[in-house]
């Protein structure tokens, strides 16, 4: 009987996000009545505008990919036990590390690629060694400093830019050819799109997400340490030398988030003035995914979806973008609330009886 | 029928797929106290939710005082004058005792809390019951016992004739046991009624008139406690014979396994805990350290297996110098740690009984091959050991939060013992668990010193220690201050050890 009952909690696992999901647009339709706009229409162009055209889905797909990403560095620190807050500045630091190494060297073709990747990797995962080690070393938790070391970023990218790499009009050079993961084959076969290989990119890394830590003796550590520190301890794990490798990680993938958009969608880095959002995006993607790989890339593609049509919906349909994150929002909040979810259920599973 | 103060007729509760209580008779007299007894798991707390109202049973009636009724909630069971004092106290720790009690049911004059008026009616309940509470002290500021204290106090205080006792004596030392009993014979004498939960026989003897005994949720029946004995309780409750006094050879000591030299530990605090202590262990004998909690037991094994740092002095196995290596290294030295806090330090909870099982072998072969976890060695490896040490368990891959404790603990000894140590380190090992459990965990610690292994035992229960161990060594403020035989010595004695007593035969002083 335990064994229905775990299963039960899996099922559990997968439902809410996707109840929280169609009650999310549900809200949404109702707002949308209150607002003397037609649902249906407003709904129609909401979805042409994600998967309604070969171009419609490129974008989605395309707007996907750095969702993913940061989405996995979110979900890897959770699922070690750490909070990284700090994936929009691992992000910022890994765009303009792939950007700088795409416009700076001479390497050919795929080889290019994959250099600047790394190079966001370890600009975005040193950005995440930081507040790992401080916290290993010093106590100090992780959420101050990640959240301190965003705007730390923000303004060294964008002085970093001035400075080295300035093409005026507050934008980088641009990376070179080689360096570039966008597809004339990808964005003629989707109509134009902007799709680019960085989806390639974003599932190898959700596999490796998922190998590192299900198949793995170093996965097996970190998420000892994440449930259980005592007995981690107790077991001969070194928890500090944990901490700062999970961040690490947590911090590499969210570096290649950045690359997503320096390789792919821009091919530069603009001097930013404010956050993108994509890193606090991942904090909504990993919650709506829980934390766990395929649904991350699932979530990803909603969100990514939903942030691609909200000006087709606009357009179409009359109804104000801003509506998609008044939906978005509220998608989180019935998955933070999914414990409701949970007891409703189980009310009408014993009414069912 | 009308001296029954509850009568709980043939009660049936069913979760999914297990009958936890089927058709169970429970009948309180007015002013008694009545034993629930039964193992872990067996029904008890399912029943006595029932009672309180948390859940709603499929079959049978319950009686209040004669009246049949219908407890939906806690808040009706508080208004039939039904109290838990609950095992895992509900206080809110930075506040005082008085508005503990009163939280949720704030007395108001004119818009504020009446704090005055509630603290002097704790403090006449307190005085009436022999309690000594302070109705004005904070939480964190007073002993467990105190804590437990300031419950019985909030079930009187909101009116409770009807006394539920959860496994009360859990979290006491014996002189704070002493007291409850005190406490409880003072209760029941002003005309209150008691139903006590416990699987400990000793109490049960001690303080009850009658004792209703559950097994695998069925109710095998209500015995009078002056006409039983611990033996014939003991086989009720389990089904079968049970041997209190352990059974074993004699000890053929060999050469030292463990040595400790002049070891100085401190605690959290940096005060000196382990303060220049000395002991061997050797192979092929069970040593068991007594003494009050709090001298310096945690520190002593944190400072062996390598959890906390050594300040000063030495700890060898085998003549290899162990002293301030990493965790691992002391581990894979050949140390077995059964620790005291199975849930904080002994499984990861949230990872499947197999996956701990591996707890500290993951990364070696075949569990391990460059790094790439082999699942299928490891849950092979799982499947046997289950086998062996019979860890009740629905599969191995079940987490090991949803096992009883009992069974927790099997799957801990299990691992450690496997792992064939030369000195296996048993902190309070059956802590919490029922006399089934009991029984075949000294088995275990016993026949591992009959294959020559070395065997540290660290209780609070003077019973376990006496009975297990083949050499008592008692310790005091961080030292050990006397080693005594357990075939010469006395509770009594042991217990002035413990106190700080000094062993003194010819009265000297």
């Amino acid at each position: 009987m335990m064994q229905n009952i775990w299963k039960n909690e899996r099922l559990f696992n997968v439902l809410v996000p996707v109840i929280s999901a169609v009650l999310g647009m549900l809200a949404g339709a109702i707002i949308m009545v209150l607002g003397n706009y037609d649902p249906v229409v407003g709904f129609e162009a909401l979805f042409n505008g994600m998967f309604g055209s070969p171009k419609a889905i490129g974008e989605t797909i395309r707007a996907a990919s750095p969702l993913i990403l940061s989405g996995l560095a979110v979900g890897f620190a959770f699922k070690t036990g750490l909070f990284n807050i700090g994936v929009e500045g691992q992000l910022l630091v890994g765009w303009l590390a792939s950007v700088w190494v795409g416009y700076a060297f001479d390497l050919p073709g795929v080889l290019h690629v994959i250099v600047s990747i790394l190079a966001a990797a370890i600009a975005g995962g040193f950005w995440g060694m930081i507040p790992g080690y401080l916290k290993a070393k010093f106590k100090v938790h992780e959420v101050i400093v990640t959240i301190m070391l965003n705007y730390v970023a923000l303004y060294v990218t964008a002085d970093l830019i001035k400075r080295y790499l300035y093409a005026g009009n507050e934008k980088s050079y641009r990376i070179k050819e080689t360096a570039s993961l966008s597809s004339s084959f990808l964005s003629e076969i989707t109509e134009g799109s902007r799709l680019h290989w960085g989806i390639a990119v974003a599932i190898i890394a959700a596999i490796i997400m998922w190998f590192i830590l299900e198949k793995t003796a170093m996965g097996y550590e970190l998420k000892s340490v994440g449930y259980n520190q005592h007995a981690s301890m107790y077991a001969g794990m070194n928890v500090s030398k944990n901490v700062v490798l999970s961040m690490t990680i947590s911090g590499a993938f969210a570096g290649i988030a950045g690359a997503m958009e320096g390789l792919g969608t821009f091919q530069n880095m603009t001097v930013l003035s404010s956050f993108t959002g994509t890193g606090f995006d991942g904090i909504a993607v990993a919650l709506l995914g829980a934390n766990n790989a395929f649904g991350i890339i699932l979530s990803s593609l909603l969100f990514g979806g939903l942030n691609t049509a909200a000006p087709q919906m606009n357009f179409d349909a009359n109804v104000p973008s801003e509506l998609i994150k008044i939906i978005i929002s509220l998608i989180i909040f019935f998955v933070a609330s999914g414990y409701i979810i949970r007891v409703i259920a189980e009310r009408f599973s014993k009414e069912g009886k | 029928m009308q001296d029954y103060v509850i009568e709980m007729n043939n009660i049936r509760k069913e979760f999914p797929g297990i009958v936890a209580n089927d058709n169970i008779t429970l009948q309180v007299k007015k002013g008694e106290i009545h034993a629930l007894l039964g193992e872990n798991g067996a029904g008890k707390s399912t029943l006595m939710n029932v009672l309180f109202g948390l859940y709603q049973p499929e079959k049978g009636e319950i009686k209040v005082k004669g009246k049949q009724v219908k407890i939906t909630d806690p808040n009706v069971a508080n208004r039939l004058g039904i109290g838990m004092v609950h095992q895992h106290f509900m206080l809110v720790h930075n506040f005082t005792v008085t508005e503990n009690i009163i939280l949720g049911s704030e007395p108001t004059k004119g818009g504020k809390i009446n704090i005055e008026g509630a603290a002097q009616k704790v403090a006449e309940l307190s005085q009436r019951y022999g309690l000594s509470v302070d109705p004005h002290a904070k939480i964190e500021d007073i002993s467990v016992g105190m804590q437990q204290r300031v419950e019985i106090l909030k079930t009187l205080y909101r009116g409770a004739e009807i006394l539920i006792f959860d496994e009360p004596t859990a979290v006491l030392t014996p002189q704070e046991i002493h007291e409850l009993i005190q406490i409880m014979h003072k209760l029941v004498d002003e005309g209150k009624s008691i139903i006590l939960i416990t699987h400990k026989l000793k109490e049960i003897m001690e303080v009850c008139d009658r004792c209703t005994v559950i097994r695998k949720g069925v109710g095998i029946g209500t015995v009078n406690v002056a006409e039983t004995n611990p033996d014939q309780l003991a086989a009720l409750m389990v089904g079968r014979e049970v041997h209190f006094k352990v059974e074993k050879k004699e000890a053929t000591p060999k050469d030292v396994v463990l040595e400790i030299d002049q070891l100085v530990v401190h605690d959290a605090r940096d005060i000196p805990s382990v303060n220049g202590l000395n002991l061997q262990v050797k192979a092929g004998e069970i040593l068991g350290i007594a003494g009050v909690d709090g001298n310096g037991q945690t520190e002593l094994i944190e400072g062996i297996t390598g959890l906390r740092k050594v300040k000063s002095g030495s700890i060898k196995i085998n003549g290899k110098d162990i002293t301030n290596l990493p965790a691992r290294k002391i581990t894979e030295t050949g140390i077995g740690h059964i620790p005291q806090d199975r849930h904080k330090h002994g499984l990861v909870l949230d990872y499947s009984i197999g996956a701990n099982m591996v707890l500290q072998t993951y990364y070696q072969k075949p569990f391990s091959n460059s790094g790439i976890l082999n699942y299928n060695r490891i849950y092979e490896k799982a499947k046997a050991l289950i086998a062996e040490y019979d860890v009740r368990t629905p599969s191995e891959y079940t987490p090991a939060r949803a096992l009883s404790g009992g069974n927790q603990q099997k799957a801990i000894i299990a691992r450690e013992v496997d792992r064939s140590p030369d000195i296996l380190i048993a902190a309070q090992p059956t802590r919490g668990l029922d006399v089934g459990a009991i029984e075949f965990i000294h088995s275990r610690l016993i026949e591992e010193r009959d294959k020559g292994k070395a065997v540290l035992l660290i209780s609070f229960e003077l019973e376990e220690v006496m009975n297990v161990s083949d050499r008592i060594a008692v310790i005091y403020e961080g030292r050990i201050v006397a080693i005594v035989n357990p075939k010469e010595t006395t509770e009594q004695e042991l217990g002035l050890l413990m106190a700080g007593g000094k062993r003194e035969r010819e009265g000297v002083k």
